[in-house]
This record gives C-alpha cells, sequence and structure tokens, in this order.
C-alpha cells in the first residue's frame, strides 16, 4: 500500500508530534503486549499497512494472519475472546465493517464480545488508492449496532491513549484511524475517557463538533472565523458512541449553530448522530461538513480534501454564509 | 441442580437420545414454531457429546476447562436448549417458554439469556470461525479443552465456513472437532438440487483435515469416531455425519417441508406413540 512512511519517533505517547494515526496505534499496540499477556492481535494481509507487523515481531505467538478472509477473522477474534484473551483485529475500515458487517452485528455485538476492531485508511486521505479502499461510511455502520463503541481520534497522542483504554473496557468497540500523517491537535494534559468529548472552548456564534483529521481543520477555521469577528468554540467528540450529550447540550445552548465536521459521509456518522440528538433535545441549526453521499476518488490527500470540501476554508465558508443570512 | 450422568453405555445413550427427542418434539409444538427437521437429525449426536464425551460442568456452565460446544446451525436451538436442560443447567420446565417473549429460550441460542450457550448463533456459517478462535485461546493457554462445533450441510455453502477451514488447517488445530450433519435437505430443497455441495470428503480432505465418515444415527459408531478424533494430532478433525432430516418420527424423516415447521398436537401424538413415549 504505497510508499514507505518513515517514523520518526521520539517519546512513544506521541505528545505534540504529527503522526499518522496508523503509526501511533502500531507503537501503542507493541507496547500494549509488552504489558498485558492477554492481548492478541489479528489481521488479515495488511499488517505492513496497519502496523500490527510491530506487535507481530515482537509478539509471534500472539499474532495470528488470517490471510485475506475478513470474515472469519471477526469470528475468530470473537472465539479468541471467549477464552479470555484479548483480540484486536485490524484491517482496511471498508473490509474490516464492510466485507464482515453481519459477522460484526451477530458475533461480536450480539454476544458482547470483548473485540477491539482498529481499522486504519479511513476517509479520503487514503489518496491515491481511490474509491474503493476509502471507507466513508464505517462510522454509520458500525454506530447503528447496539453494543458497539465507536471511537474516531484526533491525533497519535489521542490513539495512544485510546488504544490503551479499549484495552481495559470489556465490550466491543470499534477505533477508526487513518492512513495520512496528521498534526498533533490535543493538550499534553489531555486524558482520554470513552464517551468524554473535549471542549476547547465554547463559542458564543457557532460551535463545530469535529472528530479525527478533522478537528486540526475546525482549530484552523477557529483562527479564521475569529478574524472576521466571528466567535467560535472546538469540540473533539471523538467517541461518537456513546454521545457525550451534556457537551452537546452546553454547546447548543450557547451559539446560533452548531457544525458537525467528519471525514466520513454526512449520512449516519457524527453529523447524523449530532443532529438526531438535537432534533430531538435542543432543535437548532446544524450545518455538516462532511462527504456529500459520494465516493471518494483518487488524488494527494491535501488535494482531496479540497476537493471534497473538508479543508478549514469550507468550515469558515459555511459558517460566514449562515452568519450573513 | 445434579450434575450431569454421564456414561458411555449404548443403550444408556440410546434411551437419552429417545428423550431428547420426545422433549424436542413436545416444547415444538407447545411453541408452535421452530425447526423439527434438522433439530431431530442431530440428535444422537448432540446426546452422545452431551451425555458422553463433553467434560462439562452443568452447575459452573463457566468452568474454565470445560469442553466447548458451538452450535453453528443455530436453528437446531430445540436440541441444544433439550441437551442443556436435561443435563442439568437449568430446570426442564423452562422449555415450555420455547420462542415466547422474554423467554431466556430464544428461537436461536443467545448467550447472553441462556447459561451453557457458548456463543449466539443462527446466522449460518460463522460458528467454526469461532470455534477456530476458541481453539486458538485454548491452545494458548496450554488448556486441554476441545471445541466441538455442529454444522448443517447447507450451511456449508457459506463462503465463511472454508476460509474458517483454510484457518484449521493452516493451524493445525488438533483441538477442534467439526460435525457436519449431512441430512441432504436444507429449505428450498434437497442440498443436491439447491447447490450441490458434493464431494464433501474430498473437500475437507483438501483443507487439511482429517475425515471420518459414520453414519450419524448409529450411537456406537458416533462414540468410538469421538473418541478416535480426540487422538489425531497436528490436524483438526471432521467427522461427516450421514443422517436423516426428521429421524425418529416416520411422518418427518426426509420430508423438507418439516425443516421449519413445528408439529401440530395431532403429529405430536403419532410421533410420541412411535418414540414410545411411555416405556419402549
Ligand atoms: C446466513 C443465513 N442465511 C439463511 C438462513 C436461513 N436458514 C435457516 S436454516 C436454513 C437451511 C439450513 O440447512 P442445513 O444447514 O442443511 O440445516 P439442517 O438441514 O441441518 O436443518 C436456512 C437457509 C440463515 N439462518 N442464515
Ligand atoms: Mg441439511
Amino acid at each position: 500500500m504505497g510508499s514507505r512512511e518513515e517514523q520518526k519517533t521520539q517519546s512513544t505517547d506521541f505528545a505534540g508530534q504529527a503522526v499518522a494515526t496508523r503509526d501511533a496505534y502500531g507503537t501503542a499496540l507493541a507496547e500494549l503486549g509488552k504489558r498485558n499477556e492477554k492481548v492478541v492481535v489479528l489481521d488479515a494481509d495488511l499488517s505492513g499497512s496497519t502496523k500490527t507487523a510491530k506487535f507481530a515481531k515482537a509478539f509471534p505467538d500472539r499474532f495470528f494472519n488470517m490471510g485475506i478472509s475478513e470474515q472469519d477473522m471477526i469470528g475468530t477474534a470473537g472465539g479468541l475472546s471467549l477464552t479470555g484473551t484479548i483480540p484486536f483485529a485490524s484491517t482496511f475500515a471498508i473490509f474490516e465493517t464492510g466485507r464482515a458487517w453481519e459477522q460484526i452485528r451477530q458475533t461480536l455485538c450480539y454476544s458482547h464480545l470483548n473485540v477491539k476492531l482498529v481499522a486504519t485508511h479511513s476517509g479520503i486521505t487514503v489518496g491515491e488508492d481511490g474509491a474503493s479502499h476509502q471507507a466513508l461510511e464505517d462510522v454509520a455502520l458500525m454506530r447503528v449496532l447496539p453494543q458497539m463503541v465507536v471511537i474516531v481520534p484526533s491525533d497519535g497522542f489521542e490513539t495512544k491513549q485510546v488504544i490503551d483504554t479499549v484495552a481495559e473496557y470489556e465490550g466491543p468497540v470499534y477505533v477508526r484511524l487513518g492512513r495520512a500523517k496528521v498534526p498533533a491537535v490535543m493538550p499534553a494534559d489531555y486524558k482520554f475517557q470513552i464517551g468524554k468529548a473535549y471542549k476547547f472552548n465554547i463559542g458564543r456564534d457557532v460551535n463545530i463538533i469535529a472528530n479525527g483529521i478533522m478537528v486540526s481543520a475546525a482549530l484552523q477555521a477557529r483562527e479564521l472565523l475569529s478574524k472576521e469577528g466571528i466567535d467560535a468554540g472546538v469540540i473533539n467528540m471523538s467517541t461518537i458512541k456513546p454521545l457525550d450529550t451534556e457537551i452537546l447540550l452546553e454547546a447548543a445552548k450557547s451559539s446560533k449553530l452548531i457544525v458537525t465536521a467528519e471525514e466520513h459521509s454526512i449520512i449516519g456518522g457524527l453529523g447524523g448522530a449530532v443532529s438526531e440528538f438535537l432534533s430531538e433535545n435542543h432543535p437548532i441549526p446544524i450545518k455538516r461538513i462532511g462527504t456529500q453521499d459520494t465516493f471518494g476518488g483518487s488524488g494527494k490527500p491535501d488535494e482531496l480534501l479540497k476537493l471534497y470540501g473538508l479543508t478549514a476554508e469550507d468550515i469558515v465558508k459555511t459558517v460566514t454564509e449562515f452568519m450573513r443570512k | 441442580m445434579a450434575t450431569v450422568t454421564q456414561s458411555r453405555d449404548i443403550g444408556f445413550l440410546k434411551e437419552q437420545a429417545r428423550i431428547v427427542r420426545i422433549e424436542i418434539l413436545k416444547m415444538l409444538t407447545q411453541s408452535g414454531s421452530g425447526h423439527t427437521g434438522g433439530s431431530l437429525s442431530a440428535a444422537d449426536i448432540v446426546t452422545a457429546l452431551y451425555f458422553y464425551k463433553l467434560r462439562h460442568k452443568p452447575e459452573d456452565p463457566k468452568w474454565r476447562e470445560r469442553d466447548r460446544f458451538l452450535l453453528s446451525k443455530g436453528h437446531a436451538a430445540p436440541l441444544l436448549y433439550t441437551a442443556l436442560a436435561l443435563t442439568g443447567y437449568f430446570d426442564k420446565s423452562l422449555l415450555s417458554t420455547l420462542r415466547k417473549t422474554g423467554s431466556p429460550l430464544q428461537g436461536h441460542p443467545s448467550s447472553k439469556m441462556l447459561q451453557g450457550v457458548e456463543v449466539s448463533t443462527g446466522s449460518l456459517g460463522q460458528g467454526l470461525s469461532i470455534a477456530n478462535g476458541m481453539a486458538l485461546g485454548l491452545r494458548l493457554d496450554k488448556s486441554p479443552s476441545r471445541v466441538y462445533c455442529l454444522l448443517g450441510d447447507g450451511e456449508i455453502q457459506e463462503g465463511q465456513v472454508w476460509e474458517a477451514a483454510m484457518t484449521a488447517g493452516h493451524y493445525m488445530l488438533d483441538n477442534i472437532c467439526a460435525i457436519v450433519d449431512l441430512n441432504s435437505l436444507q429449505i428450498d430443497g434437497r442440498c443436491e438440487d439447491v447447490m450441490k455441495i458434493d464431494p464433501v470428503a474430498e473437500k475437507w480432505k483438501a483443507f487439511n483435515w482429517h475425515i471420518f465418515e459414520i453414519d450419524g444415527h448409529n450411537m456406537e459408531e458416533i462414540v468410538n469416531t469421538l473418541d478416535e478424533a480426540e487422538k489425531i494430532k497436528g490436524k483438526p478433525s471432521v467427522i461427516l455425519a450421514k443422517t436423516v432430516k426428521g429421524k425418529g418420527v416416520s411422518i418427518f424423516e426426509g420430508k423438507v417441508e418439516y425443516h421449519g415447521l413445528a408439529p401440530t398436537k395431532e403429529e405430536l401424538e403419532i410421533a410420541l406413540k412411535e418414540l414410545g413415549e411411555n416405556g419402549k
């Protein structure tokens, strides 16, 4: 899969470091494996790309390559969890959630099995591989499942904490990671908790609810908006399920507009979750930034983000257009 | 609840299988819906497992050293429920709640609702992967426990079964024993007409499994084969059990309609007479 990215990792908590979330995962997983013997890892012939290869090298006995068979991988992970191990099963997001959706539903969620699905290569920043490899629907697919926890970390630092946290949590979890390097956004004193959003600030005019790579875009948008006299807040909703409704209500009650921003379809993901909750509990204008019911395409990640309207400028434009009305 | 009485005595096991069939038919008639044919075809095999082969403690369903049984063909739930009840996992009176609102005896087995169910099944084709995962986990644990997984012959049309077959062969899971209930029928007709699965033995062989081909209603053969399978090392074993769908009741035997039909009261009476409910 594409070019090999070098790793210039100094510390392994990734605080303040620009790193692909999948790289943070690979490192975090190998370290977790050292601390926790119960951790086992499965992959479907993509361990070099998902970075589980690092774990495989360190703990060959606890790594199972399942070959190109995602459905079997999910079932096997389920069985492994039933003997007391903590399986992490990884492949690309579209194959993990798409090919094996029913296995995830029937085997993992219905029996509430302790399996961690950590998928990489989500969203259009997959880049050149194009639409077939860019999952823009995975959050929707996972969010609809009873029992499932859905997490989209924003940077390497948060990813490392997410991996450590979900290993301690009992039950199925979906963690959505990316291929491309992303800037560090979370402050050094940040502590991830499942179901707890992080409030950078609450704005009086607009609050931007973002996750994944869009947190960084939201923070840039906040700066650009303040130059136009618009007071914007930014919230990192890294757990989409369960949704932090307390923060959502606070944000909605303090401002005139809510904007959601995600590297996913505007249907069924973060935008969907926020809209569902607020329309019932505190109706307020909502604008959803994300892909517009379309497939992705090949190209350089930065160019694709522009093409699909996922930049800070796109957020700014959406907000200013609303404010002008 | 008392610990299960287990025995290798063929007469004892045959008698248990007869009682199992009676209970299955009674519960199905009472519920008015459910799967008759595939519960009866596998009744001898499952009786041999629960009343002889499985190392299990019904009073301690999560006992670490237990052998695991997975009903991959989850629609045969009445058979599993009967085996669990008769070996003491729960009170037999619960059987009459099959498929009723709120009952732990769901239409297809739910592990979160009923003790003794290892994992929820019902969607065909998924059990063998789960069984493999258990076998891998048990091996990591250096546990002597074995994993048994019962599949239908129509079920093996699912692609995931062959992914799992490849996995068990690749990882040389000799602590797993798959059993295929070869009753030749599925829902829409004969497997041969719906989607040919033959040659079955050659397929499993090609996926690096050790094969046993038996008569799935001959208790002695079942028991001997379960013992033999345990001795096979370096490979997973599969027991290809030739059976008759609806076995034990003439009006259901080999009848495709009774796949998912419960007996009527009249049919139950005929069935009970044939099974000699009041003594043989
Ligand atoms: C994935 C899936 N597809 C379809 C069904 C519906 N279904 C239930 S039983 C059955 C036929 C099963 O035939 P077989 O495996 O031969 O079972 P048996 O004859 O032992 O009852 C089908 C198609 C299902 N439960 N799961
Ligand atoms: Mg059949």
